[in-house]
């Protein structure tokens, strides 16, 4: 099959085990779905279900047991400069200030420390984080902080940014307010993301396109689109459009969870 | 920043006023020791302020105190950096090798116990009354605090960093250079600050054992001619040494880890 040409990533019937000596977890059973060029996708499904070692995948950080992930049409083998992945927590380096944990990625490429500086503060500047350069990461906030990683991860330019529940340990406010800048900054850049959530509003509000993942073992229950107009910004929470697919997605969760109720996972050939 | 380094600063900076108090305060019982002690008696068992100063004056000047802390330093120098050499190539095979640590432990566990400086003597036989073998038993003093130290300190990387330089594609050098070495090292500088302070005492021990200079060889002959000025002599001077080293390591750890007095609690 030939990948028609915006499609930037293409997921082939992956299927990812743990193999451990207490016997084989099933983490995901045959994911396949493709991601455009310039999408914003949202990834939602209960926790364990295989949410982050879906994006692990993508990120070329762990091989599927199955199946395979390409990426323009080229197969993933590992990691990669065109994508760029966020972890749940910052993980930013507590010996080095923000500016340097955001140059990190250049400086491991080998550029010239003026360019490297240049682009820090480009990104430092895009993710308001202006005036923080010096500061060590202990002393941010915790959106400060994932912002800072966020733009660590946008510094080497990739073509995707995977994210993982990069809010999931913010207050609600803070949340939505992270929300609206990284709508904004996708707004501006349109580079395709791919982002796990666990607010299904969240998901609503920032998407192109929801995957709905079952329970574990992780299949796709619904791959459901979000038509709302762009630019978007958090007042649409309120909308009833907005919450008409609010309401889909909760249905399409409860759905899986009853297939995953109904059905244990039985062995394959 | 503020509130919390002045509070730092003022344990470690102590009130050079209340300073002079407490050298004050010691001077005192030193002089009432002495009045209390009989004619005799005080010129075998407690040197007057005075001896020790002119003692101490003399021989600074005949240059032999510096010779005998030269000696010292010598030694102490020498086995701070084989102990912390071997020490660190070993922590860093021990914590990427499993065979290696499990292998290791035992051995690491049993010398912990095992104090040091009784080997002294055994070490002057097997590399005789010279510079080696204080330089033997400086370092393997040196040696243990650094070696469980680094080890521990490498194995306890966050695995979120190390997965951020999976993800960006380190080469193993790299990894070593920009992670492995900063997270390590406020583990390694503790072994050093520690190790390091009592490396004078290793050398002391082995000078006790058999040798022919060094400070602790002062406080040997001194205690064999019946000459405490002497003794006191030494005594403070390696004190003195003790302290500048941990004064010293102490100034570069707050160097180096500057980061880390930014808002930990
Ligand atoms: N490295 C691993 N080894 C063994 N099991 C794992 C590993 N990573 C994840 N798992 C298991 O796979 C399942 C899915 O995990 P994960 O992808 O982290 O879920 P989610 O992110 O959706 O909460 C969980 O049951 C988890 O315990
Ligand atoms: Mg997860």
């Amino acid at each position: 099959m030939i990948a028609s040409p915006e499609t930037l990533l293409e997921i082939k019937n992956l299927y990812t085990a743990f193999v451990e000596p207490e016997g084989t977890l099933e983490a995901l059973e045959d994911v396949s779905f493709k991601v455009l060029q310039g999408e914003f996708i949202c990834l939602i499904g209960p926790s364990g279900c295989g949410k982050s070692t879906l994006l692990r995948t993508l990120a070329g950080l762990l091989p599927p047991s199955k199946g395979e992930v390409r990426l323009r049409g080229i197969p993933i083998r590992g990691p990669e400069h065109a994508v760029g992945l966020v972890f749940q927590q910052p993980t930013l380096l507590p010996w080095r200030t923000v500016a340097e944990n955001i140059a990190l990625p250049l400086e491991l490429r080998g550029q010239p420390l003026a360019e490297r500086q240049q682009r820090v503060a480009e990104l430092l500047e895009m993710v308001g984080l202006a005036g923080f350069e010096a500061t060590y990461p202990q002393l941010l906030s915790g959106g400060m902080a994932q912002r800072a990683a966020i733009a660590r991860a946008l510094a080497q330019n990739p073509e995707v940014l995977l994210l993982d529940e990069p809010f999931g340990s913010l207050d609600a406010l803070t949340r939505e307010r992270m929300a609206a800048a990284l709508l904004e900054l996708w707004q501006r850049q349109q580079r395709t993301v791919l982002m796990v959530t666990h607010s299904v509003d969240e998901a609503a509000l920032l998407a192109d396109r929801v995957v709905v993942l079952s329970p574990r073992p992780g299949r796709i229950i619904d791959i459901i689109p979000v038509r709302l107009p762009r630019p978007r910004d958090p007042s649409l929470l309120l909308d009833p459009r907005l919450q008409s697919v609010v309401r889909e997605l909760r249905q399409a969760l409860k759905n899986g969870e009853l297939q995953g109720n109904g059905r244990n996972s039985q062995p394959k050939a | 920043m503020g509130w919390r380094d002045k509070k730092i600063n003022r344990l470690q900076n102590p009130n050079p006023l209340l300073y002079l108090l407490s050298l004050g305060l010691v001077l005192l019982l030193w002089q009432g020791a002495l009045l209390a002690l009989e004619d005799s008696a005080r010129k075998f068992i407690l040197p007057t302020t005075a001896q020790v100063v002119t003692r101490f004056l003399r021989l600074v000047v005949d240059g032999s105190l510096l010779q005998h802390t030269g000696v010292t330093l010598l030694e102490m120098g020498l086995g701070l950096a084989l102990g912390t050499s071997t020490a660190l190539v070993l922590g860093y095979a021990v914590a990427h090798s499993q065979v290696l640590a499990h292998l290791l432990e035992p051995i690491i566990v049993t010398s912990q116990a095992m104090p040091v400086v009784a080997l002294a003597p055994l070490l002057a036989i097997w590399f005789g009354p010279g510079l080696v073998s204080k330089v033997v038993v400086c370092a393997l003093i040196v040696f243990f605090p650094i070696l469980v130290n680094v080890s521990a300190g490498l194995s306890h990387i966050d695995n979120g960093f190390r997965q951020v330089f999976r993800l960006l594609e380190a080469t193993r050098w790299q990894r070593f250079r920009w992670l492995e070495v900063p997270a390590a090292l406020p583990a390694f500088l503790t072994g050093l600050r520690v190790g390091g302070t009592s490396a004078a005492m290793g050398a002391v021990v082995g000078e006790f054992v058999a040798s022919s200079a060094g400070l602790g060889y002062l406080v040997k002959q001194g205690q064999n001619l019946y000459d405490t000025p002497l003794m006191f002599v030494a005594i403070l001077t390696l004190t003195m040494l003790a302290l500048v080293t941990y004064g010293a390591l102490g100034l570069i750890e707050r160097r180096i880890l500057k980061w880390r007095s930014a808002g930990k609690t």
